[in-house]
């Protein structure tokens, strides 16, 4: 990367301040409690927002981002050029419609794109933070959400939405906030990260602190990168994000540039190729310790047990209405779990809709183009809006 | 914005529905019957629905479905939370119609049911003269294609009811174009004439 501002405290992910969107810092009077029993403070939530406020401050629409998402849901990204990775699904007339509503998204906190992480200066050391950055929890991240809607005097949102990790952020602003949330629309989610999920987070994990680049967490200090580490992450992660049916459609066993094997450990198979771009250009974007501390909250995530064990109570007497959509070859969050929950809010006598979409594309499918989620969400945010009088 | 008139044997069951009640639709196609039931007996709906294109018509519509089946999703809901449970033309879809009505006499206080009528005498007739499995206008598909799994007639769902520790509490003949009128569960001019049937039920 370009921008070293100083080589001492690299900060390799310095956004061109154009494009860099809004951030509010909380001062000492504001700290974020978190659940690990220490206090963030300061802190900063960068957010990005898309379409006006009406004036009944009503239609506000929150989006929560993935593990490796960020703000930029519906603009281009600052630092790799590309479009947002929402703006299928949000903008003028889409189903999330930016003439409509207004609609934010912020960066969660241990983030790497402006909201407060590892790689941020602790002003008690005045070093990065690294690993003394506080674990943080997806109920940690709704909060600081929740303070940045404060600030912005938005008491109530119209819904919020999101998928995979975003989609835990939905339903624990629904578990705490039941009272600001009109609607939910969590997709390809769960309620918790299964034995399966933590067990790909750790290899990522593993191959990060594996990386002699890593020292430790210190990199910053040492002008290093775990570029291998964070790459080798991403492209395990990346696996679990798609379906072994895509994946023999999109590739089979065809030979990358080449006739024949090469009898050595190239990439041969253009499944290697792919995997090796997508870990290549994932550390461009994204900070290693920020993915150690983000994967982290997502293993941590269990909503039934902050309820005593049982999901349905983290909804009882809720009053939003709740869309959950899951995809059939979704493996990493199954249908199975997306309906658990489904299952839960009719359990706690909520209104819950719930929509399984034919997609051979995996979990990914919720940042595809897959028309019947587009038609759902429209669907249901049509309904949401007439019963709030929402033009 | 006025709505369109609903079907004659969903009007049948909607007028068996008391206001304000919690409702549980098993099947509930395009949500036509739930919206008329949410607008003008201000009731609580639920709908369970199989077919992806009808939950998000239902959706659409400000409605609370869930995509699955009868056979599946079930077994899911806790016993007695809904005051009505409703399983309109699809008991002979499901894989276990005894299951079936068994877990809806659990969830619901009240059940309704309405199926077609295999003892129809034009299909006895079919069957008769032909020799081949009868095709109706209700129940048009060549046998090895048929999600009707599991045809009745009135008297056998009569039977399977009362089997199940159900109390028919009312029950109408189905007739042309959907035109219902009361009717004796163990009268034999029904499973004969009607075309279906619809019965409210109750647990014993």
């Amino acid at each position: 990367m370009a921008e070293t501002a100083s080589p001492r405290f690299l900060r390799p992910l310095a956004a061109p301040a154009a494009n860099a969107g809004a951030a509010i810092s909380f001062g000492a009077e504001h700290p974020l409690v978190l659940d690990a029993g220490r206090a963030l403070s300061p802190f900063t939530v960068a957010y990005m927002t898309y379409g006006t406020l009406n004036e009944a401050r009503s239609n506000a629409v929150l989006v929560c981002h993935a593990l490796t998402g960020d703000q930029f849901a519906a603009s281009q990204h600052p630092v790799t050029g590309r479009p947002g990775w929402w703006e299928t699904m949000i903008g003028p007339g889409r189903s999330i419609d930016t003439d409509r509503f207004y609609v934010i998204c912020a960066n969660v906190i241990g983030g790497c794109m402006g909201s407060t992480g590892p790689s941020d200066i602790d002003p008690a050391t005045g070093k990065p933070y690294g690993l003394d950055f506080p674990l943080v929890t997806v109920r940690d991240m709704v909060r600081a959400q929740a303070m940045l809607l404060d600030a912005l005097g938005i008491d109530e949102v119209l819904c919020v939405v999101g998928g995979s990790m975003g989609g835990m952020q939905v339903l624990q602003w629904a578990a705490s906030y039941p009272e600001r949330v009109v609607s939910a629309i969590p997709i390809a989610t769960g309620a918790r990260h299964s034995a399966q999920n933590i067990a790909f987070h750790e290899v990522g994990r593993q191959a990060i602190m594996a990386d002699p680049d890593w020292k430790g967490g210190e990199y910053q200090l040492h002008g290093t990168k775990p570029d291998k580490g964070l790459a080798v992450a991403r492209m395990a992660a990346h696996i679990t994000y798609l379906s072994e049916a895509a994946l023999q459609r999109k590739f089979g066993r065809s030979l990358q540039n080449r006739a024949e094997f090469s009898f050595a450990f190239r990439p041969d198979f253009q499944i290697e190729s792919y995997l090796h771009h997508q870990g290549m250009t994932f550390v461009d974007r994204f900070d290693a310790n920020s993915y150690l501390y983000i994967t982290r909250a997502m293993d941590y995530f269990d909503l039934a047990e902050d309820y005593g064990g049982a999901l349905a109570e983290a909804f009882v007497g809720s009053k939003t209405r709740f869309c959950i959509i899951s995809f059939t070859s979704d493996w990493l969050f199954p249908t199975s779990e997306n309906k658990r929950v489904a299952h839960a809010l009719n359990a706690a006598a909520a209104n819950v809709s719930f929509v399984e979409i034919e997609t051979d594309r995996g979990h990914d499918a919720f940042l595809l183009d897959e028309p019947e989620m587009f038609a759902t969400v429209r669907g249901f945010l049509n309904a949401v809006s007439s019963t709030r009088g929402i033009a | 914005m006025s709505a369109p008139a609903l079907r004659p044997d969903l009007a049948a069951i909607a007028d068996m529905i008391p206001p304000r009640a919690r409702v549980l639709d098993i099947g509930c196609g395009d949500g036509a019957l739930l919206e008329h039931l949410t607008r003008t007996k201000a009731v609580d709906v639920r709908g369970i629905e199989l077919s992806q294109q009808n939950v998000n018509a239902c959706v659409a519509r400000g409605l609370s479905v869930l995509q699955g089946d009868a056979d599946a999703d079930l077994a899911d809901y806790p016993s007695q939370i809904f005051d009505v449970a409703i399983l309109s033309q699809t008991i002979q879809a499901t894989r276990s119609p005894s299951k079936v009505l068994g877990h809806l006499l659990r969830i619901g206080r009240h059940a309704i049911v309405s199926l077609p009528n295999f003892g129809h005498w034009r299909i006895r007739l079919a069957l008769l003269l032909n020799g081949r499995m009868p095709r109706t206008r209700a129940l048009d598909h060549p046998w090895h294609e048929t999600p009707n799994i599991h045809l009745c007639t009135i008297a056998d769902f009569v039977a399977l009811a009362r089997d199940s520790g159900a109390v028919i509490d009312k029950a109408f003949a189905l007739g042309e174009a959907g035109r219902t009128r009361p009717m004796e569960p163990d009268a034999w001019g029904p499973n004969i004439f009607a075309d279906g049937a619809i019965f409210l039920l109750r647990p014993r």
